[in-house]
């Protein structure tokens, strides 16, 4: 518990704190150039997301599969390479989980629903795999080969909906079978249908699993050592070639539990996507606003969640446009990555502070 | 003398991080004219009183006095202001920009506001290289000088920023012999011109040959200052490590047992094909130190890197008390029994953003008790990292400490600490005091020689002739990837070495 408390006094912790606050204050300086009241249009966001249990219930459906991806960037960048294709990998693990959500019948729920979301996060995690193969095989660069694998997942997911499951004359898929469902039907009733499931549990569990495998372990340390100085890795007798095959396919497998869960939990189909849909890219900026520690990233998933659902009651209520909220965790991105700025600002509260400590 | 007001006065400072007394109410006057050197330790408080003085960091108690006057330097901006110019040592230039460029980045002269004035620059630039001597064509490149020349980039720009009190951070750790004497020329010049230098250095050699006044810092302390002309260097040694101090190394005669190590004909060839070893033998016995000399640059890197398994070889054996190891993994070989104090610390050596502790364990981090069903046992690990740092005298605030912020000298020391608890039978020290103080220079070598009286196997490669002569039983030369001389220390001299080194034969050919 004392440690909790010193979390909370922890330097990156008010520094954090402090970008948010400094994000939404400029994007109420927005607002009031535009003739909005920035109070009236907060307070409208609020009671979106915390004024009925529906909209409590969607912001988390909105916050899962943020905190997967914002997870498999973070766990990426400990070790040492940057994921920009969480976006495909999400497709894939939408795509596996699909396949067997609707290709296999007569497996009771208990067996169907678990196996759907493993297919799931195998091909997320297979999809990344590959660009760390190219990596440790060839020296390429993963940035590069995990945004060009993004639209081929693209295009390959499309081409794999089409062809094997489609509903005739429309842009999606059939619907998963009724076994292979992770929706939490009476939570779900209770709360007027918002959509919740299983996948919100198993996103905590996906970032302690993080925090655990990364610290505790000797996988992690030897993922972390690679990440942060791979020469003295190799020299401590360590495989880099192995460690980034295997950062990569862990990155890769919480994406794909993101595209899983997408399918299986909330839409219970698969659309044929026009263009990428967005989730690995908004993982970016989660794992920026978490930087890059799982519980960070639980907390800036739940920011980030909160700020782009509720914008919509922002715009319903207040009339401010919801492109707004773009400029508020644009610039939240941008406090926390030039934290500079920010202590500057709060250079007086530190020096209150330290006077008071001698 | 106290009649002059000293053009710097340091009063008191107090400096304090968590865990350490960087500065413990250190006093210095710095008189106009003078060469004031400041000897200590790697870690004793040099460097933070330099950026206290320089601006970087606050004093937690004393104050700063420039010409007599109170001031308070909180920025780098004010010091340069105050006419105080910091040459690091870590170069700070834009490689890609000339030597102008670079002196006037930050200030740029201009033409009516918008276009720069590099005539004017330029033209500037070269009147102070004249007046100092510095030779400097102003429209070079950064990236096509020497390092020497560079660092007189950094000379230059202080003094066009109207530095007349200047810091030289450890200026001549990354010179040539050369280079340093030429240095040391343009130092008397700058003080015969009226400026002042503060010199922070711990080689005992350049001290005695250009500073007037030196300080000597222990611990974050003045142990003392002293007047140049009245001291020697084993004074300033002693007075610097706080203990007597020998430059001869004291060991007995080596004892040599079987051979550990059998290098044989080992060949390897770079990506362009150009041959780096050229069926290099030799071997290492128990119980001796063998020490490698020669010019960098003639396979030292690449034997030690095929020996610890870092680099495959083309042709060759290598043999471990008999076993074959060559193109072993190097977690193979490190098992069975070699022991490996890398060229490059930051590079192989450490993870500078792991803990003391993680360091401790880079190598041995899998095994029980370190590992236990797959997790960490970090009560283990904790106790290992204490008693190394204790017993090998790693000065850390705590082992939780991060590598980064330990002082060269003591990130060597966990190293070695590392190295020699492995326990190996063979131990491979490549450049282990490069960049250390005498005293961490001491510690080393004595450690080299202890393991070598527990009958280990010890190849020493250094580039420090004396070290090599000193420390090592028998003398192997390398040449362009080959073996071309064995000598054994109390036969020979460093002028016959050098003539080896650069490729005559005529030494002993002992083994041909």
């Amino acid at each position: 518990m004392n440690k909790f408390l010193k979390w909370f006094a922890s330097d990156s912790f008010i520094v954090s704190l402090a970008a948010i606050v400094m994000g939404l204050l400029l994007g109420a300086i927005v607002m009031m150039i535009g003739g909005y009241n920035p109070i009236t249009a907060y307070g409208a966001l609020l009671s979106k997301v915390f004024g009925d249990w529906y909209g409590f219930g969607e912001a988390l459906r909105e916050m899962t599969p943020l905190v997967l991806t914002g997870l498999a960037v973070a766990f990426a960048f400990r070790a040492g390479m940057f994921n920009i294709g969480a976006e495909g990998q999400v497709l894939m693990g939408m795509t596996g989980a699909s396949l067997v959500g609707i290709k296999i019948t007569g497996l009771p729920a208990l067996i169907h629903a678990p196996l759907a979301i493993i297919a799931g996060a195998l091909f997320g995690g297979l999809w990344a795999a590959l660009a760390g193969y190219i990596k440790a095989k060839r020296g390429v660069n993963e940035v590069i080969t995990t945004i060009m694998l993004n639209w081929t997942a693209l295009f390959l997911c499309n081409y794999i909906v089409r062809t094997f499951l489609l509903v005739p004359g429309n842009q999606r898929s059939v619907d998963i079978q009724p076994s292979a469902s992770i929706s939490i039907e009476w939570l779900s009733q209770m709360m007027g249908n918002a959509r919740v499931h299983w996948g919100i549990l198993l996103a905590l569990l996906a970032s302690t699993f993080f925090y655990y495998f990364l610290w505790k372990t000797k996988q992690g340390f030897e993922l972390r050592a690679v990440g942060s100085n791979p020469e003295a890795a190799r020299y401590a007798g360590i495989n880099v070639n192995k460690n980034i095959v295997k950062a990569m396919f862990i990155s890769g497998v919480f994406a794909g539990l993101a595209g899983a869960f997408e399918t299986l939990g909330v839409f219970h189909y698969q659309s044929v996507y026009a263009s990428l849909p967005g989730y690995g890219f908004n993982g970016i900026a989660v794992a920026l606003l978490g930087m890059t520690h799982p519980f960070g990233v639980l907390a800036g998933a739940g920011l980030f969640g909160t700020l782009t659902y509720g914008s919509a009651g922002m715009s319903f209520e207040a009339g401010v446009p919801p492109e707004i909220i773009q400029i508020v965790i644009g610039s939240i991105i941008f406090f926390i990555a030039a934290q500079g700025i920010v202590r500057f600002i709060l250079k007086p509260v530190y020096k209150r502070k330290k006077e008071k400590v001698l | 003398m106290a009649a002059a007001t000293p053009v710097v006065e340091l009063k008191q400072i107090t400096k304090r991080f968590p865990g350490i007394v960087a500065n413990d109410s250190i006093s210095i006057q710095l008189q106009k004219g003078e060469i004031h050197a400041l000897l200590g330790e790697n870690g004793a408080g040099k460097s933070t009183l330099m950026n206290i003085l320089f601006g970087l960091y606050q004093p937690d108690e004393g104050h700063v006095e420039v010409n007599g006057q109170t001031v308070a330097i909180d920025t780098p901006n004010k010091a340069i202001e105050l006419g105080i110019g910091m040459v690091h040592q870590h170069f700070k230039l834009v490689q890609s920009f000339t030597v102008t460029e670079n002196i006037i980045l930050g200030m740029e002269p201009s033409k009516g506001g918008i276009q720069i004035d590099y005539k004017t620059a330029t033209k500037k630039v070269k009147e102070i290289s004249d007046q100092y001597g510095f030779h400097i064509d102003p429209n070079a490149k950064i990236e096509d000088i020497s390092v020497g020349m560079q660092q007189r980039v950094e000379i230059l720009k202080t003094l066009y920023r109207g530095a007349n009190i200047l810091i030289f951070d450890e200026p001549t750790a990354v010179l040539t012999p050369q280079e340093i004497s030429e240095l040391i020329e343009i130092m008397r010049k700058l003080v015969a011109e009226g400026k002042s230098i503060i010199l922070i250095t711990h080689k005992l050699k350049e001290i005695m040959s250009v500073s007037d006044t030196v300080t000597i810092i222990r611990r974050g302390k003045v142990v003392d200052t002293v007047k140049t002309s009245e001291t020697s260097p084993l004074v300033l040694a002693e007075k610097m490590v706080g203990r007597n101090v020998s430059f001869k190394v004291d060991k007995k005669p080596a004892e040599p047992g079987e051979t550990v190590i059998e290098v044989k004909d080992v060949s390897l060839k770079n990506k362009e094909g150009i041959s780096l070893l050229n069926e290099m033998s030799f071997n290492v016995r128990r119980g001796e130190i063998v020490g490698v000399a020669g010019v960098d640059g003639n396979g030292q890197t690449q034997i030690i890197e095929a020996l610890s398994g870092l680099r495959k070889i083309d042709s060759g054996s290598i043999k471990l008390s008999g076993k074959e190891i060559a193109n072993h993994t190097p977690r193979q070989i490190s098992e069975s029994g070699v022991g490996h104090i890398p060229e490059d610390r930051h590079k192989h050596g450490l993870v500078l953003d792991f803990s003391v502790s993680e360091n401790m364990v880079l190598e041995s981090y899998y095994k029980k008790p370190y590992t236990q069903r797959g997790f960490l046992n970090f009560r283990a690990i904790n106790e290992l990292a204490t008693r190394l740092v204790k017993s090998f005298d790693v000065r850390t605030p705590s082992i939780q400490t991060k590598a980064r912020s330990l002082s060269g000298g003591n990130q060597q020391k966990a190293i070695i600490a590392r190295e020699i608890n492995k326990n190996p039978d063979f131990l491979i020290a490549a450049q282990p005091t490069r960049g250390l103080d005498v005293g961490a220079i001491e510690f080393v070598q004595t450690q080299l020689i202890q393991q070598r009286d527990q009958g280990k196997a010890v190849l020493l490669v250094s580039f420090e002739l004396d070290e090599i002569l000193n420390v090592s039983d028998r003398i192997i030369v390398v040449y362009e990837g080959k073996v071309i001389g064995e000598v054994r220390p109390e036969e020979t001299n460093d002028q016959e070495l050098g003539l080896m080194m650069a490729g005559s034969r005529q030494g002993g050919i002992a083994n041909e």
